[in-house]
């Protein structure tokens, strides 16, 4: 499964939710925002949604301060 | 012969000197200041100067203030930004600046919401001042902007923002500045907002602590509606404090961000 990730095209070898995704990642549900395809995927979508090959991904983690 | 009297310009007789000028347009003015410089004696006036006459102590009405920054900006610029109805999502070191600087710039409408009340260490990078400790920011901080520019209608919330009264805060402006503090708080609002108002724009910060290079800030596209400001990376953290230069870098960012999108211009 081919998925681009901020840019970048890499392969994976298995299905995956945005939340097994994510873990492997290692991001925090509860600190990002995903945009799947321009489409905002909001936290409580991200177990239910299971990633296509060509799917486009952009991946903010937000740290604190401000 | 033209000349600019408080930035107005006005066609005066050739030869004119200052205190004529002013005892024709001004005569209570106790301040003349020619083309940057205080005159301290009358002189001859030349085409092309820029003369301002203040009066001490006396403020001008929202009215004056609001052509004396009309004339300052370039025109059709004011006109834009007056037009411009902007959120502020936190009142901290990165809201209170954003709030500054676009009431300085001549916003016409700010909805400023926070829950929390000046602290004394607050005062190493937010916009209060000594004697506004304990007040709720958002009473303080529309004080100030007050002192500012009274042209700017500012719309407070003193509340924590949560899913339920974004739309109560935020449901009418057109740009939503990100300004939380904790992770989870910018994530939660930037989803929500992002997702909810698909056509409205959101400008987060995020990297903003510490005092490190002021070259890793950036403002970044991520998608059409949502800008990211800050390095991205650098966390508050015990020994990686917030401080007010890089924190107001970061806020300037977002600022400016605003003014671009009221302008029609890409903000990256």
């Amino acid at each position: 499964m081919k998925l681009t990730i901020n840019g970048k095209t890499k392969e994976y070898p298995e299905q995956l939710t945005m939340q097994q995704l994510l873990k492997q990642l290692n991001l925090s549900s509860e600190r990002v925002v995903v945009e799947l395809n321009h489409n905002i995927l909001t936290p409580d979508m991200h177990n239910d949604t299971t990633l296509k090959s060509e799917d486009t991904i952009e991946l903010v983690q937000f740290v604190g301060g401000g | 012969m033209l000349i600019y009297l408080n930035e107005n310009s006005l066609e005066i007789k050739t030869g004119s000197n200052l205190y004529e000028l002013r005892d024709h347009n001004y005569v209570a003015a106790d301040l003349l200041i020619v083309n940057g410089y205080p005159a301290t004696t009358d002189m001859q006036l030349h085409d092309g100067d820029r003369i301002v006459m203040i009066q001490r102590g006396k403020q001008p009405s929202a009215e004056e203030l609001e052509s004396l920054m009309m004339a300052r900006h370039t025109p059709g610029v004011h006109e834009k930004i007056k037009r411009g109805r902007v959120g502020i999502a936190g009142a901290g070191g990165l809201g209170s600046h954003v709030a500054f600087a676009l009431a300085r710039a001549g916003i016409g409408q700010l909805n400023i919401a926070d829950f929390d009340v000046v602290e004394p260490s607050n005062l190493n990078r937010q916009q209060y001042f000594i004697d506004q400790i304990g007040m709720p920011k958002v009473v303080a901080l529309q004080e100030n902007l007050q002192r500012i520019n009274p042209g700017t209608k500012v719309n407070v919330f003193n509340q924590k923002i949560t899913p339920d009264n974004i739309a109560l805060c935020f449901g009418e402006i057109d740009i939503l500045v990100e300004a939380f503090d904790t992770a989870d708080q910018k994530a939660m609002l930037t989803n929500y907002f992002l997702s909810n108002y698909p056509d409205k724009i959101l400008i987060a910060a995020s990297g903003v602590a510490g005092y490190e290079t002021s070259n890793t800030i950036r403002t970044t596209k991520i998608t059409e509606h949502f800008y990211l400001c800050g390095d991205g990376v650098t966390a508050a953290k015990p020994g990686c404090g917030l401080m007010a230069p890089r924190v107001g870098i970061a806020a300037h960012h977002q600022a400016n961000a605003v003014l671009r999108l009221l302008l029609n211009e890409s903000p990256e």
